[in-house]
């Protein structure tokens, strides 16, 4: 493949970045010159999830967040993957099939685990 | 188009099909079992590696690329699998007895080897710089769980953040190269990489991927200046961990690294091998004076294996087909002896509590002289003295370096194994001529003798007929070059 063919194959994404950054930044132009200012504290302050954004990183806080997160965090990757196979499972054929079912096994062992371990039991 | 799938042509992955399917299987095993079921599912491991090993011999060893040749299946493959179940067998068995001795007998501990394993299978055969990196993955993540297995001894704790934090970080790195050789070859697969570099000629971006990619390799068999996290993580997890972080994954990482330099980066290698000369020889000197100083035994075996894995890069920079032969030869020998020493080193108990100094080894040739002169053995054998296994390891790599007239590097490496010596022969030393402490407790399993003596046995005996291993594992090193 010539080199040139392989970088044109990116334009796309220059000029996705080349519309992001002008979107942006016309937005907020347009809002520091056509909107009405009035800041106060809060709305000055940075918005971190409930944290305190300037405070010491080394706070404790109930492991149970973490199990809760990661489990979001695998069923989120689970329905990312998902939709694709779902969209495109004519071409994939049976072979596409199968994978995702075994994938999906081995999620739900996953998940069996976790469930027999307590991570989902909050008290 | 897909290509047309038949299961068939999933054979050759047989063995890691059926690692698959026993992990999972010994995950809701262990969950519907409360009391013992370490101890079973251990057996269990052993007996399925044992069944992996037997579908491993029974499938073809002929180079045959799976999956769109994300998977490789040839000899190369084929006998580091061996090697790494045969390790695995050993790790879990030497740890049965440890993880009842020292309460840490929960289920997951099998079910993390199992996995580990697996990963390792798929980083000797992964073809493809995404099957490389998911299969080292699975192996590594696996491995930082085990690190930190005794979660509530705080040594423990810190070897598992530490192997994490610093294995995260060797990853990020592995994966920035693979991005980089990724843009600058436009492929992924190696044979592609291979045909994309096949004029010779590498640019400065694709050089610094694969610096990179060795980079991140080179943490993971410990090479200096990468090893930081080697002695500490050695010293803190359980040593039943230890031994198998000593025994097995650094042959999966050596073969990984092996297969990936002279496959894809092959037509490049003056490119890698300054780098893999750095690396060796300062591996093999860290590995030679750091030891000097150590008084924990677990920590003395971190820097012995740091220089091992030095000697053995010595083969992988000669870059030869007789060079990677005696890598593998090398790293065969360096298992059983780590096998057969950790043994002993698990076996250092007295009235139920584990030592780990090597003053408490004091005076064992006369509480016990059998372990003591097992020990005395395997010592010399990886100090490498002439009749027993381990110089013949170091004198097939040496060999190989000077035949690619790495002389300079050969004659270092010479002399760091003699200064590696000293420590070998002071564990000698003090077993044979400091005075006797207590006698260390007797009540060793059934399967740690059994390794301890197999690998004796091994290092005692590898001259009579060393004509098997080594034909066996110069074919495996053929099949690196054959493509």
């Amino acid at each position: 493949m010539a080199s040139e063919q392989f970088l044109a194959d990116y334009l796309p994404i220059l000029v996705f970045l080349v519309i992001a950054a002008g979107l942006s930044c016309l937005m907020i132009v347009a809002s520091l010159i056509v909107g009405k200012q009035r800041p106060d504290k809060e709305k000055l302050s940075a918005y971190e999830c409930g944290f305190d954004a300037f405070d010491d990183a080394r706070s404790k806080f109930d492991v149970r967040f973490y199990l809760v997160s990661i489990l979001f965090i695998i069923f989120d990757l689970e329905i990312a993957f998902l939709f694709p196979w779902a969209v495109a499972l004519k071409e994939i054929g049976a072979f596409g099939f199968w994978s995702m079912m075994a994938f999906l096994g081995v999620l739900t062992v996953g998940f069996i685990y976790e469930w027999k371990k307590g991570a989902l039991e909050w008290e | 188009m897909m290509p047309v799938f038949s299961w068939a042509s999933l054979s050759p992955a047989l063995p890691e099909l059926f690692l698959v399917m026993l992990g999972m299987v010994m995950v809701l095993a262990g969950l519907s079992q409360s009391e013992g079921a370490a101890r079973s599912l251990c057996r269990v491991a052993i007996g399925g590696f044992a069944l992996a090993l037997m579908m491993l011999l029974g499938v073809n060893w002929d180079s045959a690329p799976v999956m769109n040749g994300m998977f490789v299946m040839d000899h190369f493959a084929g006998f580091m699998k061996l090697l790494i179940l045969l390790g695995l067998m050993a790790a879990v068995a030497l740890s049965v007895r440890y993880l009842e001795q020292e309460e840490i007998d929960r289920f997951e501990y099998p079910i993390l080897i199992v996995f580990a394993g697996l990963g390792m299978m798929l980083m000797v055969s992964a073809h493809n710089l995404l099957a490389m990196y998911v299969g080292l993955e699975l192996q590594s993540l696996s491995l930082y769980v085990l690190a930190a297995f005794r979660r509530n001894h705080s040594k423990s704790s810190e070897a598992g953040m530490k192997y994490f934090v610093l294995g995260a970080l060797a990853s990020g790195m592995l994966l920035f190269g693979a991005s980089l050789v990724y843009g600058y070859t436009g492929a992924l697969g190696f044979d592609a990489i291979s045909h994309a570099l096949a004029g010779g000629k590498a640019g400065a971006g694709l050089v610094i991927g694969l610096v990179f990619l060795l980079v991140g390799l080179a943490f993971k068999v410990s090479a200096v200046p990468f090893h930081m996290w080697t002695p500490d993580v050695y010293e803190g997890a359980p040593t039943s961990v230890t031994a198998l972080f000593a025994i097995v994954p650094k042959i999966a990482a050596m073969g990984l690294l092996m297969r990936l330099l002279t496959e894809p980066f092959g037509s490049i290698m003056p490119e890698w091998q300054q780098v893999v000369w750095v690396l060796s020889l300062a591996s093999m000197a860290v590995g030679a004076f750091a030891g000097l100083v150590q008084n924990n035994i677990k920590r003395l075996l971190a820097y012995s294996s740091i220089g091992n894995m030095g000697y053995a890069l010595v083969g992988v920079a000669a870059g030869t087909a007789s060079g990677m032969g005696a890598v593998i030869l090398y790293l065969a020998i360096y298992m059983i002896m780590a096998a057969g020493t950790f043994g002993i080193v698990l076996s250092m108990r007295r009235g139920g509590r584990a030592y780990e100094d090597i003053e408490d080894l004091s005076g064992l040739s006369r509480t016990n002289p059998l372990m003591a002169w097992t020990l005395a053995f395997l010592m010399f054998s990886m100090s490498g003295i002439p009749p027993l296994a381990g110089f013949f390891g170091k004198l097939f790599i040496f060999q190989a370096a000077i035949a690619s007239q790495f002389y300079v590097l050969a004659v270092l490496g010479v002399l760091c194994s003699v200064v590696a010596a000293y420590y070998y022969l002071r564990v000698i030393k003090v077993m044979f001529f400091d005075d006797p402490l207590d006698a260390l407790d007797s009540d060793l399993g059934f399967s740690l003798r059994a390794v301890v003596f197999l690998s004796i046995a091994f290092v005692l005996f590898f001259i009579f007929s060393p004509d098997t291993l080594v034909e066996t594992s110069r074919n495996a090193a053929a099949a690196l070059f054959a493509g």
